[in-house]
């Protein structure tokens, strides 16, 4: 009965969707005020029959219902809960079901929360957000049921991808789709402001802290991942330009462009085409990530369905909502006036430039991520596009970027010189010279990218600083704090990677118990190797003594097997230390010796905890303009 | 120059060295010259592994991965240039083992798509800048 339930939530969902988008269409074309006024409460209840809907899929999930297709398929009742309950959406209906309900509450929260737009404005907005919905309800009920029955029931499930079972990946999912689905508000404003041609600095402020939010998550989720990748695969990488990976950075460089240049449009009423085509570019890219991750055209750990069915059926709302977006993009934006002039040398200048170079790299991303399917199916000509192609395009276009974000906030909007600015860098300036002499004399064999990142790095950590130069620390605007955490995070980052690519060193060895290893300034000690056990799973762990001066480290690489379904996996054990980490791996045995993987990544850290600080960054930016709207708010009611 | 026919075999016969032959000598261990191995290093990373999802023959734990890697090795040892060992990887198995797609004219959307985007990009971003007095 539950799972009946579910899935009679979900029909019910998708008549309302159904039913705001007509009474969208009726009112504002009747012009029929108490049609528009129903949409509200008819979204937020479609949101919540959604959730519901969901709950009741992670409810079967955690009784482990083994009359339930989808549970005998993923799950099985000897995993631990967290992974009975990541199970729901660890696979493709389940993640679609997930993708609707984000949508769905996405949606009710525009209709329950934003009051600054117009009410036409708004309605074209909740019209737009019911159409998108529409078509993946139908995608999800005609094609994805997640509630389907199986008869006779199971005794027991297959068990769920062990590489899926890591407390980091249980909740990677659900963040990365609420920054996806999210840019669906952004695609819904921009259609709603297409419509009736409301541009201009108040739909700005109104879609800033939408894009905000979504934006936080994806940065969240890319971050989280880009680590999960890095301990849970065991070698030591921490980004593979794979296209899963390229699908969720996708949707991040259109909304981060976005959020610079819906910026210049609140400020200054300046790039108003402009930020609506990014605002319909952002979602796009969501939408054309889950086609590549869930149509199963890329064989990859991600990719759970193998069915053209399913493929095609997104396609084709792929194809209906970017190109009907577009076209209406052709067709009214001639009516959407052009904003406010600018020089080239100015703030508007420099986040022009910012919008260019992200849209480059999108475009670079975009390429080589389905250029490899379409000289497959033009010219059945087999291609792999990976690192060394994507470093070398996007790599220094990225570096450039970087170094227009240490000038872009020391600028003036409007107008400025480039002799002021070049004054106002001095102290930029100064630390990436004494950064070059340092690795210079250190005689540091980094290559030139490295090299340069390390530098560019230690100029903009300064130069991203520069903001609050003079400033009384304690008055200055909270969302001025989050730009410059979140370009200190950018710097941070940068080294992180610059340091990891410039300074990693690495040991392979078959070793005997009680073999010595070096690797770096480390000497590490393999003691011996036992079984353990987990709650299902078995496992070989070596026990590592590592010195660098001072008391030993013990790391505990395990070689796990778990048993449904047979898997074999590598739990590295990564020791983290001020300066950087430590990374050790136990692989196969090889008569009376074990292979042992063992790294010394420098500063790797850095990475994530400037991932970190940007999100950090983008939240204090959303709670500053959040408070400052209030205020506003407050202060106009008071007149 | 047996090893070296030994690996061959092993690389050749993908399916038999997960079940027969034992794992390849140099497919993790490193070479005794840094410096090769550093070229060694960089040439795997761009090698795709070609019965992995996405992955590098640098960071795989498939068998046939370990034996592309102790190849390229081997080769690396014996004093072959990395760009030799690539394109010698490339007339074996097809231009999908290169991360790097070997130039051609199918292979240049790659490159030039980025450079029209970007010319569309400053053509329209030129329109949106005040004339200077």
């Amino acid at each position: 009965m539950i799972a009946e339930a579910g899935l009679a939530a979900l029909w019910l969902a998708a008549a309302l969707c159904a039913l705001q988008l007509a009474l969208v269409a009726i009112g504002m074309k009747e012009g029929r005020g108490d049609l528009i006024a129903a949409v509200r409460p008819v979204a937020m209840v479609q949101g919540l029959l959604a959730a519901a809907s969901f709950l009741i899929l992670i409810w079967l999930f955690v009784r482990s219902d083994m009359s339930v297709e989808l549970v005998v398929a993923n799950s099985h009742s000897a995993k631990p809960l967290m992974y009975r309950i990541a199970g729901a959406w660890g696979n493709h209906e389940g993640s679609m079901l997930m993708w609707v309900t984000v949508l769905a509450i996405a949606g009710a929260c525009i209709a329950a929360f934003e009051r600054q737009l117009t009410s036409a404005m708004h309605a074209a907005t909740m019209g737009a957000q019911a159409f998108i919905g529409l078509g993946f309800y139908a995608f999800l009920l005609f094609a994805s049921n997640p509630f389907a029955r199986l008869s006779p029931p199971a005794p027991e499930g297959l068990g769920l991808n062990p590489l899926l079972q890591d407390p980091g990946l249980a909740f990677h999912p659900p963040t990365l789709y609420i920054g996806y689905v999210g840019l669906s508000i952004a695609f819904s404003f921009a259609v709603g402001a297409l419509v009736t041609g409301e541009v201009g600095p108040k739909f700005a402020r109104a879609m800033r802290p939408w894009v905000l939010i979504a934006w936080i998550f994806l940065t969240i989720g890319i971050t989280a991942g880009s680590y999960w990748a890095y301990y849970e695969l065991g070698w030591g990488g921490w980004w593979f330009w794979d296209p899963v990976e390229n699908a969720s950075l996708m949707p991040w460089l259109a909304a981060t462009a976005l959020l610079h240049s819906v910026s210049v449009l609140a400020t200054r009423d300046g790039l108003r085409a402009w930020t609506l085509m990014l605002a319909v570019v952002a979602f796009s890219m969501s939408m054309v990530g889950t086609f590549l991750v869930r149509s199963g055209i890329l064989t990859s750990v991600h990719a759970f369905a193998v069915d053209p069915t399913r493929g095609t059926f997104i396609l084709v709302l792929l194809a209906l909502y970017i190109g009907g977006a577009l076209a209406l993009y052709g067709s009214r934006v001639a009516h959407v006036r052009s904003g406010a002039p600018f020089d080239p040398v100015s703030r508007e200048g420099a986040l022009v430039a910012n919008n260019l170079l992200l849209s480059v790299i999108l475009a670079i991303v975009l390429i080589g991520t389905l250029y490899p399917l379409i000289a497959d199916g033009l010219f059945s000509e087999q291609l792999s596009v990976g690192p060394p192609y994507f470093n070398a395009t996007a790599g220094p276009i990225a570096l450039l970027l970087v170094a227009i974000m240490a000038a872009g906030p020391l600028l003036r909007w409007r107008s400025d010189r480039l002799g002021a600015l070049g004054a106002r860098l001095r102290f930029a300036v100064i630390a990436g010279a004494t950064m070059a002499l340092a690795l210079v004399i250190l005689g540091a064999e980094a290559g030139v990218m490295p090299f340069i990142g390390l530098v560019l790095a230690a100029g903009v950590a300064v130069a991203s600083l520069a903001p609050l130069w003079g400033r009384n620390l304690k008055r200055t605007p909270l969302f001025t704090w989050g730009m410059v955490i979140a370009h200190l995070g950018i710097a941070v980052s940068l080294a992180g990677m610059s340091a990891n690519a410039a300074f990693t060193k690495e040991t392979l060895a078959a070793a005997r118990f009680g073999d010595v290893l070096e690797v770096g300034p480390f000497r590490v000690k393999f003691m011996g190797v036992r079984p353990v056990a987990g709650p299902n799973w078995s496992a070989l762990e070596a026990e590592l003594r590592a010195v660098r001066g001072g008391a030993p480290m013990r790391l505990l690489p395990q070689a796990r097997f778990f048993a449904s379904p047979p898997t074999n996996t590598n739990e590295a054990a990564i020791r983290t230390l001020w300066d950087g980490q430590l990374y050790a791996v136990m692989g196969a045995r090889d008569d009376d010796r074990w292979q042992i993987r063992l790294w010394w990544k420098p500063f790797v850290t850095l990475i994530w905890l400037g991932g970190a600080l940007i999100a950090l960054g983008g939240l204090l930016s959303l709670v500053g303009r959040w408070r400052r709207e209030r205020a506003a708010a407050l202060r106009e009611s008071w007149l | 120059m047996r090893v070296l026919g030994f690996l061959l075999l092993a690389a050749a016969t993908p399916a038999a060295a997960q079940t027969a032959l034992p794992p390849a000598e140099l497919a993790n261990r490193q070479l005794s010259d840094p410096r090769r191995e550093a070229q060694a290093r960089a040439l795997m990373e761009e090698i795709r592994c070609l019965v992995c999802a996405g992955q590098s023959i640098a960071d795989s734990d498939a068998d046939m991965a370990g034996d592309m890697r102790a190849l390229v090795r081997e080769r690396i040892a014996a004093g072959e240039s990395p760009g030799k060992v690539r394109d010698w990887l490339i007339a074996r198995y097809g231009d999908a083992v290169s991360y790097d797609p070997p130039w051609s004219w199918r292979s240049a959307p790659l490159w030039i798509a980025p450079l029209i985007v970007l010319a569309f990009g400053l053509w329209l971003a030129r329109g949106l800048f005040r004339r200077r007095r």
